[in-house]
């Protein structure tokens, strides 16, 4: 459809391709274009609705309705077994939001362990990788000889996938490994127990410090120069300089990348999973313990799991937002148009450094 | 549905940033109309092509009998559909599977011990007994492919546990048999570290990190000490005085060093590895580390026996894989033959010889040609028929779990064994009580 209603409209713009072969007809598409233009925002909205009606589509297939069936789905328990026939009942009985009310009864234990177990992940790893990240994206922005080479390699961990590095600290946290070599002592650390969870929150930093470090280092390289000669000669310390000059200035960048690392930890699963096993209550996040219901064909409470899952996300992000909104501008008007323009600043930035 | 598109569009991109809208997916067919509850006798209709679904076929042989197969009926061709090695995902795609009510799937290679949760949920069909040589067959195997009397797969292959051990080391401290009891084995250990060369040596691993090898562990050494998981009716019987006994032997033997420290991390590699690099001195663990071990530094120095007990040889949990026959396939009189031609002694003979996959037919082991190239046939033979099936329960899942959590916390020293028994007794009972 949109490709039909392509061409009459955008003909007229395009006048330079026609004109070298029929030099007598430029003036003629020009006097058809300044009529449109009064009726082209009804044009406009209409071809902007076809345009992205193909998008939308797609995402009410492919996103709205498994969401919508995941929120139905919640709402149903689990089947029953028949005593005589041996067999499990065909349907699923409707139970209202007896899953969700089931969280601070009887399936309460396993769900708050999982919870807390999140919310540990994002706060320890989150806040452990800003500072690494931070630091990184100083190391990266000096400029000495072979800082490419170093640039390169800080990125090397965020470039190798989740599961790759699961399996390859699974190797370094063996009972024989290279962390216990380098320790002197037999820790277990894939064991179920706290030695897990720490096992866990190293090898998340290690992956994703880079990450911090990268958006920050865009950050970095939009502060212009003068201002640190200028405190340089005001006589400022170089922690002077950190503190007042480059975090403050950094800040915007900073915050997305927190943000986003939040919003990813939040939804941990693959990490845990490889490195330490499944059903390890000390390392059980919200993801796992969905996945876990879900492969015991109990589907409802899954969903459920899932649902708050998303609404913890949501809520966090909701805080960021607004959060990261009041600091960028220290004042309530014209928020919006700070906060998009602060996410899109590193976004355009990631591309030149990995460039 | 009451939520608003704007809140759903929200709520859809972050559970797919969540990741988890396999469980929205998986859910669809959750509500659909099953068939009658009562199994009515199948009549295996239809001839055509099929599928043959399994884990990835790592030797190569499962291929060749498929061709064999495919050579001989031109109009009934299986296509092989591999599934990843772990069993949890094999599993898992098999349900989703059924969840859908696809025909994709026809014949299927289960874990023995999905029998009856599968049965249970109809997803797979009930099959002829009459028409397979179960009679030939190891009686233990059979079982496995049984939910509440019907035959619902029939064994393909079978496994059992092994007690494997370093035959120079015991020879030279003057051990001329292998141990048939714990004790024997504990005081054989206690001789043999008195070598120089046996110094940092330790003495007995198996499987005891908490996944499924700690369900099949604690299930051995139960049932290795006269004990059950779940008694003939299905009713959990887990908190006794022979169960315990069973229990306390894993408990003391880590406690007194018998079982190394780091075996509460061991799998089936983890433990095959320390074996082979010289770090113990009985491991218990599946035939397949018979070839690889005989590749590795102690080839000649290791032989295998049945496992211990208490008060003598003890038990082995079941391994292997059983077929079944997916209730919603297509071309189900073909998938029928195919299953008689997979599960043949034919087929197992080929199986064995090529990939070393312990036969479910019992005259396979008492070969003689056989038991040169695999000596420990004999002793698997004696291992497989002594082996219990773990728990045949519906919700096997979550029955494994509950074992794994209270058996962990047992070797771990959270809870004594008297009381993680006891508390493995209620969440059976629980999870057994529909």
């Amino acid at each position: 459809m949109a490709d039909t209603a392509i061409p009459p409209d955008t003909a007229p713009h395009q006048p330079g391709t026609a004109a070298p072969r029929r030099p007598g007809r430029p003036p003629a598409p020009q006097r058809p274009r300044r009529r449109p233009r009064s009726r082209a925002t009804a044009g406009t909205g209409r071809l902007a609705a076809l345009l992205v009606s193909p998008t939308l589509l797609v995402l009410t297939i492919v996103v709205l309705y498994p969401t919508l069936m995941a929120l139905d789905e919640s709402l149903y328990g689990t089947k029953g077994l028949d005593p005589k026939t041996g067999f499990i009942s065909a349907t699923e009985p409707f139970v209202g939001l007896k899953n969700y009310t089931d969280i601070f009864t009887q399936a309460g234990d396993r769900f708050w362990n999982a919870f807390w177990n999140t919310t540990f992940f994002t706060v320890v790893t989150v806040s452990l990788e800003t500072v690494i990240g931070v630091a990184m994206a100083l190391i990266m922005h000096r400029a000495f000889r072979g800082r490419s080479l170093v640039r390169a390699s800080i990125l090397v961990p965020w470039a190798i996938p989740t599961a790759i590095s699961g399996l390859l600290w699974k190797w370094i946290f063996n009972a024989d490994g290279i962390a216990n070599v380098l320790l002197g002592r037999q820790v277990l650390w894939t064991a179920d127990g706290f030695s897990a969870k720490i096992a866990v929150v190293i090898a998340d930093v290690w992956k994703t410090a880079p990450f911090i470090g990268l958006l920050v280092l865009a950050g970095l390289q939009v502060i212009p120069k003068e201002v640190y000669e200028a405190a340089r000669l005001d006589g400022a310390s170089a922690l002077q300089q950190f503190w007042r000059i480059t975090l403050p200035l950094v800040k915007p960048a900073l915050l997305v990348a927190v943000l986003f690392r939040c919003l990813d930890a939040l939804r941990m699963f693959d990490l845990p999973y490889i490195l330490i096993g499944a059903q390890k209550g000390s390392v059980e996040t919200l993801s796992m313990l969905a996945q876990n219901e879900a492969s015991n064909v109990r589907f409802g409470p899954a969903s459920a799991y899932a649902v708050l899952l998303f609404l913890y996300v949501f809520l966090i992000a909701l805080a960021f937002v607004r959060l990261l909104g009041a600091d960028l501008i220290g004042g309530v008007g014209g928020t919006k148009k700070r906060k998009s323009h602060a996410v899109r600043v590193p976004r355009r930035r990631v591309r030149e450094v990995a460039a | 549905m009451k939520t608003s598109t704007a809140r759903a569009i929200q709520c859809s991109a972050a559970l797919a940033a969540a990741g988890l809208l396999l469980t929205a997916c998986g859910s669809s067919g959750g509500s659909g109309s099953g068939q009658s509850a009562q199994a009515a006798p199948v009549s295996f209709k239809g001839r055509g092509p099929i599928s043959y679904v399994a884990g990835k076929d790592t030797t190569g042989t499962v291929q060749t009998i498929i061709n064999r197969w495919n050579k001989a009926h031109p109009k009934e061709k299986v296509t092989f559909i591999q599934l990843p090695t772990d069993a949890d995902s094999q599993r898992q795609q098999m349900i989703q599977n059924a969840e859908t009510k696809s025909d994709a799937y026809t014949v299927l290679a289960t874990d023995v011990v999905w029998t009856s949760e599968f049965a249970a949920h109809q997803w797979i069909e009930p099959l002829p007994a009459n028409q397979f040589p179960l009679g030939k067959m190891l009686q233990p195997v059979v079982e496995t492919g049984k939910y509440r009397g019907k035959l619902y797969a029939v064994p393909a292959s079978s496994n059992g546990g092994l007690l494997f051990y370093r035959t120079d080391l015991l020879k030279k401290a003057g051990v001329t048999r292998p141990p048939t009891t714990w004790a024997q084995m504990t005081a054989d250990c206690a001789k043999v570290k008195k070598l120089p060369e046996a110094k940092n040596m330790s003495c007995y691993a198996g499987q005891f990190q908490k996944y499924e090898g700690l369900t099949v562990n604690f299930a051995e050494a139960v049932n290795s000490a006269g004990g059950q998981i779940v008694d003939a009716t299905g009713k959990p019987d887990v908190d006794t005085p022979q169960a315990k006994k069973g229990l306390d032997f894993l408990v003391h033997s880590f406690k007194d060093k018998t079982i190394p420290k780091e075996a509460i991390t061991y799998q089936e590699e983890d433990g095959r590895q320390a074996f082979q690099a010289g770090k113990l001195i009985f491991l218990n663990n599946w035939p397949y580390v018979y070839s690889l071990a005989q590749k590795s530094g102690i080839k000649g120095k290791f032989a295998v026996a049945p496992l211990p007990g208490l008060n003598g040889p003890g038990a082995s949990s079941l391994g292997g894989s059983n077929l079944a026959l997916s209730s919603f396939a297509k071309n189900k009189a073909t998938a029928l033959d195919f299953m008689k031609f997979f599960t043949s002694e034919e087929s197992a003979t080929y199986f064995l010889k090529n990939a070393s996959l312990a036969p479910p037919y019992a005259d396979l082991y008492d070969s003689a040609s056989l038991d040169k190239q695999y000596p420990y046939l004999p002793d698997l033979k004696q291992s497989i028929t002594k082996a219990v099936p773990r728990p045949r329960v519906v919700q096997y899942g979550d029955v494994t779990a509950a074992i794994q959590n209270e058996v962990y916390a047992a070797l771990t020293g959270k809870k004594s064994s008297a009381q993680a028994l006891k508390d493995l007794q209620g969440d059976l009972q629980k999870l057994t009580a529909q």
